[in-house]
């Protein structure tokens, strides 16, 4: 039977994987594309956290079926919504920063791109 | 609330690590692979296991919106930047930091193991919710759609339209960095 720690545990391996790959990678779209992993990764763990954890309100009335109690089970998936409006805003800029730099530099390589060390 | 009984049968399981062993392939694949453009493709394989998993999850808006948002827009804006940016002959190399992020990756993915296996979660399973409150538990995750809208447009009302503001703002943005030239 499938419970909560699987899906955290997939969710951390996801995220370490792709902190791997956002750290060790030199072209900047797979440097994103490790960011994306992550993103993906907590989302996993938010909804299922949704799933399967009591919210506070039901913690403190167990009897409580009014809609404000029981409405905050989809805590986790609000919060998900929201990362992934993030994402979206977030890659849509950071392709067009990636593009704008190839078109002046002509690469998308991390270790060229020095302009602020001396 | 009791698990249902779909949750509880070996379909489920099955289906479960199915999902989760290829979604670890490909999101291994992302970082391995030398060819940018095949590690794009296989980011789109990890993206569709997540909305399979968020089906699993009872979550049907967000699996609907992951697989838009994410199997869509953002796979096709990525491959796009791929092909605009490709470097053929450097494909996808690594920096000096390969042992560095490895032992960081492993120990994060120690400790976060540790704390998932050692926490007391109080789970919805063995909440000692009444006959009354679990009903309505059933009731929200089997129609969780009008649920989360609901609390999108009262609870988080605030969030929401700072996040119609933030996307705006990202649109501006990219349009203002791409056309200085």
């Amino acid at each position: 039977m499938i419970t909560l720690e699987h899906f955290l545990t997939l969710g951390a391996v996801i995220f370490a994987i792709g902190l791997y790959g956002a750290v060790t990678k030199r072209n900047l779209i797979v440097v994103l594309m490790g960011i994306e992993l992550m993103f993906n990764a907590v989302n996993i763990v938010v909804v299922a956290m949704s799933k399967y954890l009591v919210p506070l309100a039901l913690q403190q009335a167990p009897g409580a079926t009014d809609d404000a109690a029981v409405q905050t089970l989809l805590t986790g998936q609000v919060f998900a919504v929201f990362v992934i409006t993030v994402a979206a805003a977030e890659v849509a800029l950071a392709l067009g920063i990636v593009i704008a730099i190839y078109q002046t530099r002509r690469t998308a390589d991390m270790s060229e791109l020095k302009l602020m060390s001396r | 609330m009791t698990p249902s009984g779909l949750e509880q049968s070996t379909a489920y399981t099955v289906v479960w690590w199915v999902v989760a062993a290829m979604s670890v392939i490909a999101a291994t694949l992302v970082v391995r692979l030398k060819d940018v453009l095949r590690a794009a493709l296989a980011l789109v394989g990890v993206f569709i296991c997540v909305v399979v998993l968020f089906f699993m999850l009872n979550a049907e808006l967000l699996a609907v919106a992951q697989l838009l948002i994410y199997g869509g827009a953002i796979s096709i804006l990525i491959i796009f930047a791929v092909l605009l940016t490709r470097d053929v002959q450097e494909g996808s190399p690594s920096n000096a930091l390969q042992i560095p992020a490895l032992a960081l990756s492993a120990g994060f993915l120690a400790v976060a193991a540790f704390v998932v296996n050692n926490t007391e979660w109080r789970l919805l399973s063995n909440a000692n919710l009444t006959a009354a409150a679990q009903e309505r538990t059933a009731e929200v995750f089997g129609n969780s759609t009008p649920w989360l809208a609901g609390l999108l447009v009262r609870e988080y009302a605030l969030p929401f339209e700072v996040a119609s503001v933030l996307l705006l703002a990202a649109v501006i943005g990219a349009l203002a960095l791409l056309r200085e030239r």
